[in-house]
């Protein structure tokens, strides 16, 4: 018997590959190997930043400050590398290391002070934009030639189609995001966390440790977000990735993850994603739509996934009687 | 067995909380291969005791010893690391983990840090099945079992952490006929195989057929310890109380007969019926009748309830007063037409933690009054000081705040909220749960004198002899249906359980 908790995930799943269907279908040129790759090329930081934003999610809170990081870590590390002359191996290092701290510094408070994680994250979420301006009111390009390189790398692959390492990043910190949340005991203190808060502490799990744990998981993988995304743009600016923590949300709630906590999976996270990327792709297929429109298609699917996961739910509950 | 070692003692543990002294002196031996029930009113100090000895509270003085050396437990893993684990009433494991991961959680076998699922849930099955004669899946989320089945589940996680010591507070409360029996047996085969079991519940039925000695606590004294089959049940309660329980005794026995002679239809429900909660039923309530709702735990009591006061929508039928004809469709109809709800969830859905006894006894008077008609402040103090009079609410403090109250207290302030507002027909669902024996029987005896003043009440309660003793009409239900009404001289345990087992 197919077992219910998958049923969210298969429908993300499917509504992918429906969707990659129809674009093929309706557009000459849509079906290759190169579009699903182009998908992931531009929006492999989303990815990272959707894997800990699945985290922070299946952990009952949520993260608003993740746009915010990606725009001071590219600041930063247009900064220190065009202004202060430091090396890219030094950089890259200290920008992650930021990260960290910040998420661990907004866990520690939503743990230790009791105050809810959307208002801690949103206060996070002004500061790192904020800094951003300290550094600089204007845009800092790269021409680090280890940033360039990097950039314009493609990994060829069989049949003429290519990746970028952005992407190889990306799919690393999924397969790993995956190995932790289910054979690791972080991962499964996570679920419980998620699952009940007052259990969790009553069966002994370390919740302190959990809590600010998955911030600064949320924190590394949106400054690692940030890396990447200096990779894609070539520069630090505060107005990058401007709303992407909504983008990263909607991502995580389409791909099954229950915004109460307990459930949800990084694989349908990645789908989350995809589906974003696939619907971005028709519309510049369409050509004669304007970008928002990725917005209101969005909008409607998260409607649907929102009632069905409702549904599902409420299914759920008349069976246990 | 008289001079074994006890593997558990507690010796004069005192604890107090400001202002309150809550246990004073208390001793308390658990043995080995034994189930021990721990009987007290509320307030008597049974939940304190049991939270020193987990780790929740520490002691002031007294000597805990288990096995011979003393403890000291600071948390509640302190006390799993000495081998006492606690199972409470709600159950305290994660719903969306799988039943394996729920009794292993925090303790997973690992190879290299990695989680070794295939050897964790084989050693679920195997001690669910061995330990507790439980056979199931667990590979599924713990929600996908019932209660009965997540509270063995809880008592697999403590075995699994080796316990000497078990304790279950009030684990029956949720429970029906059958779960409870299921749980009983695997209590007896624990207890066989020597494990230590301390039992709390408000049931004193359950009490007699499951424990072998029994402590009593009063006002958070000791008042006395011995063999359960050396102490008769009118011994027990009284010895609860403090003073012999005539109370039940007092009640007027012709009240069934008096309430069946008034043939003076209120409310009437007509084929009223909502998919998956109720099939369709008839039952009429005449003025100053109190019908009883019995039943097993899930058989359609509540949902009874919540379709009189329109708190859930009905999707066939009618329900309508039977002198002007109006129709209640929703909880602001119910209440302007003279209907009020004491829900069975007070925590959840009536008391008002955080505001005073006054301001949650003014609450529904305020709302039929609407918003803008305030009552004044002086006229609010004679209510509330009339109320906590009348009802015996204690502390008679009308600014007290309520969730500093104890559960029998808090009842009486919904009570009181609604009578304020002199209501034709009240609603109470399971009004004395989780309540003393004292409060129990004062809520029984006010549910009496309402009706004699010519309200019409509809009662619920798990607890069959209550439903009995203050029923005029019961309506039995069985399975989500309304199989059988019973009225006046024909109520009896026998008619009752009979129409309850049904077949």
């Amino acid at each position: 018997m197919l077992n219910r908790k998958f049923i969210p995930i298969l429908v993300t799943i499917g509504l992918f590959a429906v969707m990659l269907a129809a674009g093929s279908f309706r557009y000459t040129g849509f079906f290759s190997l190169q579009v699903v790759f182009n998908l992931l090329i531009d929006n492999a930081f989303l990815l990272v930043v959707a894997v800990g934003m699945t985290f922070v999610i299946v952990s009952g809170g949520i993260d608003l400050s993740v746009g915010s990081m990606i725009a001071l870590t590219t600041m930063i590390s247009a900064s220190l590398i065009q202004e202060h002359g430091m090396p890219p191996i030094v950089v890259i290092p200290i920008v992650l290391v930021i990260g960290c701290a910040f998420g661990w510094a907004m866990g520690a408070i939503i743990h230790y002070f009791k105050v809810q994680p959307f208002i801690v994250t949103l206060a996070g979420m002004f500061l790192a934009r904020g800094l951003c301006y300290i550094i600089s009111l204007n845009t800092i390009t790269i021409d680090n030639s280890t940033y360039t390189t990097i950039a314009q790398t493609k990994i060829k692959l069989p049949g003429g189609s290519f990746l970028s390492i952005n992407v190889i990043i990306a799919l690393i910190v999924v397969v790993l995001a995956i190995f932790v949340a289910h054979y690791t005991r972080f991962g499964r203190n996570v679920y419980a966390l998620g699952g009940s808060e007052q259990s969790a502490l009553l069966m002994g799990l370390p919740v302190a440790r959990t809590k600010i744990g998955v911030y600064v998981v949320s924190g590394f993988c949106s400054s690692l977000a940030g890396v990447i995304y200096t990779f894609y743009m070539l520069s630090g600016y505060g107005l990058h990735a401007v709303g992407v923590e909504l983008d990263a949300i909607a991502s995580v709630v389409i791909g099954g993850t229950l915004l109460t906590g307990g459930v949800g999976y990084i694989a349908g996270s990645f789908f989350g994603v995809m589906i974003y990327g696939v619907i971005q792709t028709i519309i510049s297929f369409q050509g004669t739509l304007s970008s928002w429109w990725t917005k209101i298609v969005i909008g409607l699917l998260l409607f649907v996934f929102i009632l069905l996961q409702r549904v599902l739910s409420a299914r759920r509950s008349s069976v246990k009687m | 067995m008289i001079d074994r070692q006890p593997i558990l003692q507690m010796n004069g543990i005192y604890k107090s909380f400001p202002g309150v002294r809550a246990l004073k002196g208390v001793d308390f031996r658990l043995f080995a291969g034994e189930v021990h029930a721990l009987m007290g009113e509320n307030g008597a100090g049974k939940s304190t005791l049991i939270k020193t000895l987990t780790g929740v509270y520490s002691v002031d003085e007294g000597k805990v010893m288990l096995d011979g050396k003393e403890i000291r437990p600071h948390s509640p893993q302190d006390a799993q690391g000495v081998g006492i684990s606690t199972v409470y009433q709600e159950v305290n494991l994660c719903p969306n983990l799988t039943v394996a991961e729920n009794i292993y959680i925090g303790r997973e076998p690992r190879r290299f840090g990695i989680i070794q699922w295939k050897e964790m849930n084989k050693n679920a099955s195997v001690l669910l099945s061995e330990r507790l004669s439980l056979h199931i899946d667990v590979s599924l989320p713990l929600q996908s079992y019932s209660v009965a089945i997540q509270q063995l589940i809880a008592i697999a996680r403590a075995l699994s952490i080796s316990a000497k010591v078990l304790i279950l507070d009030e684990p029956t409360s949720s429970l029906d006929r059958n779960e409870v029996q299921q749980l009983f047996t695997i209590m007896r085969k624990l207890k066989n195989e020597g494990l230590a079991i301390l039992f709390v519940t408000h049931f004193l039925d359950q009490v007699y057929e499951i424990s072998d000695r029994i402590t009593i606590l009063r006002n958070g004294e000791f008042v006395g310890e011995s063999l359960a089959a050396d102490l008769p049940r009118i011994e027990l309660v009284s010895r609860m109380i403090g003073k012999e329980l005539n109370l039940l005794e007092e009640m007027p026995k012709s009240q069934a007969e008096e309430q069946a002679d008034t043939d003076d239809i209120w409310i009437e429900a007509s084929n009223l019926g909502r998919t998956g909660a109720i099939e369709p039923f008839n039952l009429a309530i005449r003025r100053g009748e109190v019908v009883g709702l019995a039943g097993l735990l899930g058989s359609g009591r509540t949902e009874i309830a919540r379709l009189f006061f329109g708190a859930d929508r009905a999707d066939q039928g009618k329900l309508k007063l039977a002198k002007s004809g109006e129709a209640i469709r929703s909880p602001r109809d119910a209440i302007s037409q003279g209907i009020g709800f004491c829900p069975e969830n007070r925590k959840i859905e009536g008391i008002i933690d955080d505001l005073s006894v006054r301001e949650n006894i003014i609450l529904a008077l305020q709302a039929t009054r609407g918003w803008f008609r305030t009552i004044n402040r002086k006229r609010q103090d004679e209510i509330a000081e009339q109320y906590i009079g009348t009802l015996n609410i204690n502390p008679p403090n009308p600014e007290h705040l309520v969730k500093n109250l104890s559960g029998g207290n808090q009842q009486k302030v919904i009570l009181a909220r609604w009578l304020l507002t002199q209501p034709e027909l009240l609603i109470l669902d399971e009004p004395t749960r989780g309540i003393d024996v004292g409060a129990k029987a004062e809520i029984q005896k006010l549910v009496m004198s309402l009706s004699q003043q010519g309200m019409s009440v509809l009662f619920i309660s798990s607890e069959l002899e209550e439903v009995l003793r203050v029923s005029g009409k019961i309506a039995v239900l069985r399975d989500r249906r309304l199989v059988k009404e019973i009225e006046g001289q024909d109520i009896s345990p026998h008619h009752v359980m009979q129409a309850i087992a049904g077949g």
